[in-house]
């Protein structure tokens, strides 16, 4: 295994993450972007019927990094994007809290939004996470949606 | 000397995370799957129902892949993160 630094662009953490923060970081001497676009995800009460209670989120380190890093690189070739934040939470996380973010900057939003939708779309079927659901009728692993698949074929 | 992992409901399935696998034989990741499903009955079924996806040193593969000496594989169900 390589011992690259992806910092600062992506960040595994079981810690929560602070919007406004990422925002500043995003924005800090950065005059020429003119964009911020950035996507959170959250833990839902609900799933496909059932009251879900909290997920666990495991991954395989090292092959995510590497992974995400692939798909930024890629958003980067297609568009005329300037920074890039990843943070993805792993371990429990209970009903409400914050999973994933993704901020993108750019000169003018086209750029910014499409890059961000391609980063979320390409994650979901790409980066190494499984979800596990913690639910009031016992806990069990998702199985990945086709619609996602197809989402993902689409760019 | 290949070292295997797996993850997620696989992990806990086959109630393993990791093994080591010597075996100079095995020259692609479907000889492999093929040889960790001969361990016993229930590797059998975990490895020949629903679909596994499989990496090779972090990439992304299918069962064509070359492995050697000194690969890390592992398996895993799809992707459910985000």
């Amino acid at each position: 295994m390589t011992t690259e630094n992806y910092a600062p662009e992506i960040s595994i953490q079981s810690v929560d993450f602070n919007l406004a923060d990422e925002v500043a970081l995003l924005e800090k001497d950065n005059a020429i972007d003119g964009a911020v676009v950035t996507f959170t995800g959250r833990v839902r009460n609900k799933n496909e019927g059932k009251d879900v209670t909290s997920l666990t989120l495991e991954h395989y380190p090292g092959m995510t990094e590497k992974s995400l890093a692939k798909i930024i690189s890629q958003a980067k070739e297609r568009w005329r994007i300037g920074r890039v934040k990843v943070i993805h939470r792993v371990g429990k996380l209970a009903i409400g809290e914050q999973i994933v973010f993704v901020g993108v900057t750019s000169m003018h939003r086209q750029d910014a939004f499409a890059a961000n939708e391609f980063i979320m779309d390409y994650l979901k079927v790409q980066a190494p996470f499984w979800k596990k659901e913690n639910t009031n009728q016992g806990e069990q692993w998702l199985a990945a949606k086709t619609s996602d698949e197809n989402k993902a074929a689409k760019w | 000397m290949i070292k295997v992992v797996f993850f997620a409901a696989l992990r806990e399935q086959l109630n393993c995370h990791e093994l080591t696998i010597v075996n100079e034989n095995l020259t692609t990741v479907a000889e492999l799957k093929a040889e960790l499903a001969s361990k016993s009955e229930q590797w059998q079924k975990v490895f020949t129902t629903g679909s596994l996806l499989s990496a090779v040193n972090h990439n992304m593969v299918d069962g064509e892949q070359t492995i050697t000496s000194g690969d890390e594989v592992a398996f895993f169900p799809p992707v459910t993160g985000g």
